[in-house]
């Protein structure tokens, strides 16, 4: 343990790095975030002013905690899976997710799920969750890491084929009773799952908290197996634990809203961008206050701006996918060069 | 250079060729299985009460029956060529027109062409969904020549995602223009609706399968790379682009006609030319009946599964061959290195 | 006969080819020889028309090679680059074949079927004519190929850098082979060679390349002696006269 914190300490302080850069990033998103936040409570308020604060303050909560855990999850996955691409999402998590809650309605029943209470019912897709994801990654990722892209286009396909899996279980599933399922349990951004606001952010605060004191090694852990290793860091196990901790995140971002793509690949590359640093103790609260603000400020600008009903989810995979294409065009023109 | 004769052939000498074996073989289960559909639905029709001369059974036979037949037959021949020749001509054997950004530029198309013409105009509807098509195939290209030395599972990644960008663009318009249940019926390929005087324009893609097989020397040597086609006298860009545009059309054409079918331009082809080989002139049969009896299968199955409901063919299909594509990669890679 | 003339290649700001004009008349081996990044692989790959200078024309019997129709130009001539890993399934037997296709556009007539079998003989593929060509060492496969542009029965064979991952034994039967085609066929063959020693010993004319241009152009016991060798690769070597032809030893050690 000594020597771990010698070399994270070591990592973490050593000489000539400039902290001023990811610092101001922070200051700057910090007040975008907040001046974002305050429009959305506050433009253009009409009738009873405590039911529309009320109901906004719930909606931003919802969006928040969202923007929050895919911007936290993605940046720890691109960690622990060594590269800058790969998201829980595109891997099919989030489909995985309602794949879950699919069939756990088809296999006991339509009504047997729905009267569990929410937040049981929500322990123990959780864990259901958890179980898949580990045996998931285990399958996957116990091959050699340098098959970076199968992995990529395996949880594409992947995720594809869960979700055709949802739709055909759910078609399976009685008509008259998916309908009342439906509501349930897909929820997307226009009616955020407000049950779950209250134990979201219980599991995200404890999340955060047990995970912080990750963050400096993850610096490590980002440099390799070997590399870890030899620094006296335990890569398997914080590999694990950091698994525990995507595998949540998506449970919970997926329950409030459903599958958001390319939006932990957008935030977490802009924070790598904007901060200019590996240094965990900055990319992911920056990736965090980028998560939260694109939600945000991009479901004001739908609804507010726009007027428009659209999903703000069709929105973040067309600007999400559009970023993807330009960062693998300019890898091309560098790689030529 | 002495080996060679201690080792085992893996191919069969003289005498019949492999694929004349299999061509016989499919074909028998295809011609079985096709005349199993014919009275497979929820209006009773059997071979009893054609020959008793019921009037009723007649109609929907020659109705329902037949023209459903003939479509899938046709799209799934058809959408397995597309991929085979996408395949041969990018070099890649991820690469098809549902990796490519084909089917979703075609559906954008066609998204297009409906809020110009209506509903009515069958014709316009295909040239414009053509037009796009040719024009996504065209992007997905000219970003694949940049990414030339890339990772092999890059070049469909990056066609997937670039797919997710048109989609999310299309069902962005479907939801503005109120056409997204037009755009769900599009994108899950269906087969119930096939009734006669709605689906003859599949015709034109048993055309351009003909034309694909007349130019099939030439896409096998376009598969070889720039230089070896040139040596042997053939003028590659031209056929690089006449190939792609050729795939292309009969995508957009049947995206038009029965819905885009995902995967299976990808894994038909795959698993014939994994058991005869690349000579494109002489797996292309293989892979038309091959692709045909994929469809009819699976449409036999999405007829039964939720009797007397209709699941989507579109679902089965990517769930089965979800499950066969992964199951593809992960194996091609155990091999490769 | 075989005319560039003026022939100018650029990669951006770099000029690979500088004007250069070059005449090769029937029959024989030549040697394209020089440094890397000397042009050897870009001049022959422009006389094969896999290339398109910026300047210059080159003919082939009086055909430009810039106009002629692809097909008419592959049955004059053949053209086999370094790089021939084949990413796609074919048999041994099935490449060969596609030899024929600038002749018979994929249809094999009877006349097409004797030259894939003479090829097969020729190059020895007959104990694997049936195994895919991806499954075959290096030098098996390199047979392959040649045995593929020899079914395309062209007068001029280009052929670049063909010893390129050759064991020692693998390299000199292709020489060998390259001679037979020129003495027993009467092909003209222009072979891009690295060993100045296989040019010296098996080529009938050596042509020496150096920054984009031609330095040197003659017979091998004209190009290869210590003052040439010194001018084309800035190195410094005995040459010794063995009964086969002169040999330079750059392998020795200077101390």
């Amino acid at each position: 343990m000594l020597a771990e914190a010698a070399a994270v300490r070591g990592i973490a302080q050593r000489d000539g790095f400039d902290a001023r850069r990811p610092r101001f990033a922070l200051l700057a998103l910090t007040g975008v975030f907040v001046a974002l936040a305050v429009l959305f409570m506050t433009y253009d308020l009409k009738g009873s002013l405590s039911y529309a604060l009320e109901f906004r303050a719930r909606k931003l909560g919802g969006l928040a905690l969202v923007g929050f855990a895919v911007a936290y999850s993605s940046v720890l996955f691109h960690t622990v899976t060594h590269n800058r691409i790969l998201t829980p999402s595109l891997m099919g998590f989030d489909a995985l997710y309602q794949l879950i809650q699919t069939s756990a309605a088809f296999f006991f029943g339509t009504f047997a799920v729905l009267q569990l209470d929410e937040r049981i019912r929500f322990g123990i897709e959780i864990a259901i969750m958890l179980a898949f994801a580990t045996v998931l990654y285990r399958t996957l990722f116990g091959r050699d890491d340098r098959d970076l892209y199968v992995l990529v286009l395996v949880g594409i396909v992947m995720g594809l084929m869960f979700s055709s899996l949802t739709s055909l279980v759910s078609r399976l599933i009685d008509p008259n009773e998916f309908i009342a399922l439906q509501d349930r349990l897909f929820a997307d951004f226009s009616r955020i799952n407000q049950d779950l606001l209250v134990v979201s952010s219980a599991i995200i605060l404890a999340v955060v908290a047990v995970s912080w004191r990750l963050l400096p090694r993850l610096d490590v852990v980002a440099l390799g197996r070997e590399h870890s290793t030899n620094l006296g860091v335990d890569h398997q196990r914080i590999v694990n634990e950091v698994l525990v901790v995507i595998a949540l995140l998506v449970s919970v971002s997926t329950a409030l809203v459903g599958p958001v793509t390319f939006l932990g690949l957008l935030v977490a590359n802009l924070s790598y961008q904007v901060t200019g640093t590996f240094r965990h103790r900055y990319t992911v609260p920056a990736a965090v206050l980028l998560g939260m603000s694109a939600l945000i400020g991009g479901q004001f600008i739908l609804q507010e701006v726009l007027a428009s009903s659209t999903r703000l989810s069709v929105v973040v995979s067309f600007v999400g996918g559009l970023y993807f294409i330009a960062l693998l065009w300019r890898e091309a023109r560098t790689a030529r060069a | 250079m002495t080996s060679g004769a201690t080792t085992p052939r893996t191919t069969s000498g003289s005498g019949l060729p492999a694929e004349a074996g299999f061509v016989v073989a499919a074909l028998a289960v295809l011609v079985v299985a096709a005349a199993a559909s014919l009275f497979v639905g929820v209006s009773a029709v059997s071979p009893r009460g054609l020959i008793e001369g019921d009037d009723h059974q007649w109609r929907v036979f020659w109705e329902s029956r037949i023209p459903r037949l003939a479509a899938i037959l046709l799209a799934g021949s058809a959408m397995s060529v597309a991929g085979l020749i996408m395949q041969s001509l990018v070099r890649n054997r991820f690469v098809a027109p549902s990796t490519a950004g084909t089917v979703e530029a075609a559906s954008l198309g066609l998204l297009i062409a409906t809020v110009w013409f209506g509903s009515t105009s069958v014709i316009g509807k295909m040239v414009i969904a053509v037009a796009f098509a040719l024009l996504g195939t065209a992007f997905f290209l000219s970003l694949v020549q940049r990414l030339r030395f890339a990772d092999i599972v890059l070049v469909p990644l990056a066609g997937i995602v670039f797919g997710g960008v048109i989609q999310a663009a299309t069902t962005f318009f479907a939801f503005q223009w109120d056409l997204l249940q037009s755009l769900n019926a599009w994108t899950q390929g269906d087969f119930s609706g096939t009734l006669r005087g709605r689906y003859e324009l599949l015709y034109v893609v048993g055309a351009l399968m003909l034309v694909g097989y007349l130019y099939a020397d030439r896409f096998t040597l376009v598969g070889m790379g720039r230089e070896f086609a040139m040596n042997l006298g053939v003028r590659y860009e031209r056929v690089l682009y006449g190939g792609l545009a050729l795939a292309a059309t009969i995508t957009a054409v049947v995206v038009v006609v029965v819905g885009a079918i995902p995967f299976i331009g990808l894994i038909v082809p795959n698993l014939v030319t994994m058991a005869l080989g690349d000579h494109l002139r002489r797996v292309l049969p293989a892979t038309a009946i091959g692709g045909a009896l994929f469809v009819l299968l699976c449409d036999i199955l999405s007829r039964t599964i939720r009797y007397p409901y209709e699941v989507p063919v579109g679902t089965v299909v990517s769930v089965l061959g979800g499950v066969i594509f992964v199951v593809l990669i992960l194996r091609s890679r155990v091999g490769a290195r | 006969m075989i005319e560039v003339s003026g022939v100018t290649k650029r990669y951006g700001d770099a000029t690979v080819l500088d004007n250069v004009s070059l005449t090769l008349h029937r029959g024989g081996v030549t040697a394209l020889v020089g440094a890397n990044g000397a042009g050897k692989s870009t001049l022959l790959s422009i006389i094969g028309r896999l290339l398109t200078p910026e300047a210059g024309r080159v003919s082939v019997d009086g055909l430009d090679v810039a106009t002629t129709p692809s097909t008419e130009l592959a049955r004059r001539l053949s053209i086999l680059r370094q790089e021939n890993t084949v990413a796609v399934r074919l048999t041994v037997r099935e490449l060969v074949e596609f030899g024929r296709f600038p002749h018979s556009g994929g249809r094999l007539t009877a006349n097409d079927r004797d030259h894939v079998e003479r090829a097969i003989d020729y190059l020895q593929l007959r104990p694997f004519e049936h195994r895919p060509v991806d499954q075959l060492s290096g030098g098996q496969r390199q047979r392959v190929f040649i045995a593929m542009v020899l079914c395309q029965d062209t007068d001029y064979v280009l052929l670049d850098e063909p010893l390129n991952n050759l064991d020692m034994r693998h390299a000199v039967q292709t020489m060998h082979l390259v001679r037979r085609l020129a003495t027993d066929l009467g092909k003209t063959l222009v072979v891009v060679l690295h060993d100045i020693n296989f040019a010296a010993h098996h080529a009938d004319r050596i042509v020496a390349m150096k920054d984009g241009r031609i330095l040197a152009d003659g017979t091998p016991s004209e190009i290869v002696t210590p003052a040439q060798i010194q001018a084309i690769f800035d190195l410094e070597v005995d040459v010794h006269h063995l009964d086969a032809g002169p040999f330079a030893a750059y392998f020795a050690r200077r101390d």
